[in-house]
């Protein structure tokens, strides 16, 4: 085998204890071409200490446990004898380290694969060398080299300072599938016991020494700033240390705890210059949405021409509100700045960006400020956002010691980076048969990354679009269509980002399209895939015969086409993002003119599946996620204030409505792709499309029941 | 501020506060307990829940004054050794997915099951609705009680 030069892989010293460390690099990213650093995924210990490092963020999507099971599996490591330990930020090492795009297991596969794969064949060598014996005649088992035939063996502690000094191969051997002992298998997640006995340490759990607790008074009014304040009946407030303006637009009260804090705030007087957004509202966004309908829009996929078809023509409008992330864990992030450098904790999905949007706001280099990423009680993208720990680091500047800023529940509500409101044009024209020969789909919206800053892959096109915007059917004319407008409410990546509200429209438009031609709406689709066919969409080439798979699946397992209870209807939705194809059937009821979800069938197509037990934990969440903002949960604007605060006025689901989900996976040796989002988009259409087979009503704005 | 004794988990603790502090607030800041967690401020979500005299109630509505003289159970703790049943069911089942709302569900259905040993799944879905959970584990939580009144954990 041919091996890399040691500048390129860093590995440990042999001398004793030091053990068996590789790097590797993520290829990912703007970081390609820098120089390689010593840091790692894997380290052995003389001790047989396996540690390997995961560089996502572990916000219930099982990283912790599904990441370190692809390189133990290569490494043929005992899992008894894994911990893991969170990177910091490291983007030389690990790339963008950004926890989104349902990317980990997408991105991870395959260096994480190489990188156990080259150190089980270290080990091998190391073994060969030590017993004088042929390569050939060793074999690497659950954290041992045996040689079968002369009955030795040594651990891979044993071995590990032997094997550090040998070259590193290039292309050591991947196992095949059918060898795979961990990976496809529901392995216990490594989280799960310190998350049931309380022992499990959050962002906002987090403690160090002469640590104070802060609050920020942000301005009620979207873009609004602070004027002046009075801070004189706030420090009659027992434990006051601190109170100040921090940026433009809110004031901080720091104290000894955060009922203090809480006590300091709410007694505190800021004027407010409330700014240019006094009087927007929800009515004024969707008014504008409809009217930028009619600009100029960008070209996302066009097949044929749709405007040289001829037929029977249906069009309509469809539109979805703003929408907030909502996590159970509240904001949060801990702060010591100590002058020439700065300490960051907390739940980020972003490490390297809260770097150096953290060194910017303080005046420090990037390597002067450190980051520990801990657990993230939940993060849906709202936690991609660096405002936290850039208020947390001024806050630490401004008052001169260690503190942790806290969120309250109101104030995560309404100081959130929304999912933006949209609007869409649909139009379809049937042939004689009622089959679809053009379907046109105009998304009107905000750009979320143009907005904060990051291109897309031209300037009207938003980044995120390629990943959740396409339209996978054979349609012999089709056009998606993508109008970027811009909103003073700041947008924010929620949970599928443009997926929930693309398939919304288009999987009701399929189903409104299947109606008018009196067909059934799981036939129409089939019909739509019938054909084994590439459809290419940005970088993606999607599969007919994938999406055909999951519908199917999805299909026979609900039982589609076979009697209901009375009362009981079914819909389909179909709809493929971050190269993942999902189909779900929702199965309801409507109750007092409220649907009531009885069951939801999920069936996805993700490649090989790493660990089910977490695969289906992600189906029963993202539809249980989605089926709040399907039926109630929005954010509205009013006098340019978010009018909701806590889980009164935007109520996830509860147990009590939360439906029955049965989730369902296509075999697949394919290279995994992600399902913290796909389960997303389907959700809602699916439901809608059940309602209008219950009563014959089109839903063409969500939630359902605003 | 008031000198305040506390019994919790069977110890006394004297604490400074104020006497109208949450006992959420008491319990995470001043005695460093963290495995209770706040939510939501307002009794709606559940993650705060503990017992008092064995009774599930929201710590982050309830003053510390009116927690004076009783029985305080957290999460640290609801075993006495080793782990309770629900704990054991709630990883055989593989329930956590964040994990932020568990410890409150996990206080909730002990109360539950304290007083009900064998509840219906009406039953756990009244007792339980009040625990919000956004990432959906509900379907686990239910085979977890289930599990445990079975007269199982593991």
């Amino acid at each position: 085998m041919s091996s890399l030069s040691r500048r390129e892989f860093l590995v440990a010293g042999a001398a004793a204890g030091a053990g068996l460390v590789i790097g590797f690099y993520l290829p990912h990213g703007p970081s390609s071409g820098a120089a390689f650093t010593p840091n790692a995924f894997l380290k052995i210990t003389p001790a047989g200490r396996i540690t390997i490092v995961v560089a996502r963020s572990e916000m219930g999507q099982g990283v912790h446990t599904s990441l370190p099971m692809i390189l133990a599996e290569e490494l043929e490591a005992d899992w008894k004898q894994i911990t893991i330990e969170q990177a910091g930020a490291n983007p030389t090492l690990y790339g963008d380290q950004q926890t989104g795009s349902s990317a980990s297991l997408r991105i991870s596969w395959d260096p994480l694969r190489k990188a156990g794969a080259a150190a089980r064949e270290m080990l091998i060598s190391a073994a060969a060398l030590e017993w004088g014996v042929p390569r050939s005649g060793c074999a690497a088992e659950n954290s041992w080299v045996v040689h079968a035939a002369s009955n030795r063996r040594l651990s891979y502690g044993q071995l590990a300072a032997k094997a550090a000094v040998l070259p590193i191969p290039v292309a050591a051997p991947l196992k095949d599938a059918r060898d795979f002992k961990l990976v496809g298998k529901p392995v216990p997640r490594l989280d799960g016991p310190s998350k049931v006995d309380g022992t499990a340490v959050f962002g906002i759990d987090l403690r160090v020494p002469d640590m104070k607790y802060a609050v920020l008074a942000r301005c009620p009014v979207i873009g609004g700033t602070v004027a002046g304040f009075d801070e004189k009946e706030s420090r009659k407030i027992g434990g006051i240390s601190f109170v100040g303006k921090i940026g433009d637009s809110a004031v901080a009260v720091v104290a000894d705890s955060v009922w203090g804090a809480l006590e300091g705030r709410r007694v505190l007087k800021v004027n407010w210059d409330e700014g240019p957004n006094q009087s927007l509202n929800s009515a004024a966004i969707f008014d504008g949405l409809k009217k930028s309908a009619s600009n100029k829009a960008a070209t996302l996929y066009s097949r044929g021409d749709v405007s040289k078809v001829a037929g029977r023509r249906i069009q309509a409008a469809y539109q979805t509100p703003l929408m907030a992330q909502a996590p159970m864990e509240p904001g949060n992030c801990t702060a010591h700045f100590r002058g020439s450098s700065c300490e960051i904790w907390g739940p980020m999905q972003w490490p390297p960006d809260v770097r150096d949007a953290v060194a910017k706001a303080v005046g420090l280099d990037p390597d002067e400020v450190k980051i520990n990423v801990t657990l993230l009680g939940g993060g849906f993208g709202r936690r991609l956002d660096h405002d936290y720990a850039v208020e947390a680091a001024l806050v630490s500047k401004a008052a001169n010691m260690p503190v942790k800023v806290i969120w309250t529940r109101e104030d995560d509500m309404q100081f959130s980076s929304y999912r933006p409101a949209s609007y869409h044009v649909l139009s379809g024209v049937l042939d004689g048969s009622g089959w679809p020969v053009a379907f046109s789909h105009r998304i009107v919206e905000p750009s979320i990354n143009t907005q904060k800053g990051f291109p897309g892959p031209s300037p009207d096109v938003d980044a995120d679009l390629p990943d959740e915007a396409s339209l996978i059917y054979s349609l012999p004319n089709a056009l998606v269509e993508y109008v970027l407008t811009v909103t003073p409410v700041t947008p924010g990546y929620m949970r599928s980002v443009y997926g929930l509200e693309t398939a919304f429209a288009s999987e009701s438009f399929i189903d409104e399209l299947a109606a008018a031609a009196g067909k059934d709406p799981l036939e129409y689709r089939l019909h739509l895939l019938a054909k084994d066919e590439d459809i290419k969409f940005f970088d993606t080439t999607w599969k007919t015969a994938r999406m055909r798979g999951v519908l199917q699946l999805a299909a026979d397992k609900a039982g589609w086409g076979t009697p209901l209870p009375a009362g009981r209807y079914r819909g389909v939705a179909c709809f493929g993002c971050f190269g993942t194809y999902m189909a779900e059937i929702v199965e309801i009821s409507m109750e007092n003119d409220q649907p009531r979800v009885h069951r939801v069938v999920g069936a996805i197509d993700c490649g090989q599946v790493v660990n089910p037990n977490i695969l289906e934990q992600q189906i029963q969440g993202a539809v249980n996620f989605a089926l709040a903002n399907a039926v109630r949960a929005q954010i509205t604007i009013e006098k340019g204030r978010v009018v909701q605060g806590n889980f009164d006025d935007y109520s996830p689901i509860r147990m009590n409505e939360a439906p029955a989900v049965d989730a369902y996976f296509v075999p697949s040796t394919e290279a995994p792709t992600g399902a913290g989002e796909p389960p997303v988009p389907p959700l809602a259409p699916a439901l809608c499309n059940a309602i209008y087979a219950a009563t014959k009503k089109r839903i063409r704005a969500l939630p359902i029941l605003g | 501020m008031a000198d305040i004794t506390l019994r919790v988990n069977g110890s006394e603790h004297k604490v400074k506060v104020p006497p109208e502090t949450p006992l959420l607030w008491v319990l995470r800041d001043t005695l460093q307990m963290t495995g209770t967690k706040f939510g939501c401020g307002a009794g709606l979500c559940g993650a705060c829940t503990v017992h008092l005299e064995g009774a599930a109630v929201r710590s982050c509505s309830t003053p510390v004054s009116q927690a004076v003289g009783k029985n305080i159970t957290t999460i640290e703790g609801l075993a006495g050794n080793g782990l309770h049943p629900l704990q054991q069911a709630w990883i055989a089942e593989q329930v956590p997915q964040c994990g932020y709302c568990q410890t409150g569900q996990i206080m909730a259905a002990a109360a539950l099951l304290a007083r009900t040993p064998q509840p219906s799944d009406e039953q756990i879905t009244q007792a339980m609705s009040g625990n919000i959970c956004r990432c959906g584990t509900y379907d686990r939580i239910r085979k977890a009680i289930h599990r445990v009144a079975a007269g199982g954990g593991r």
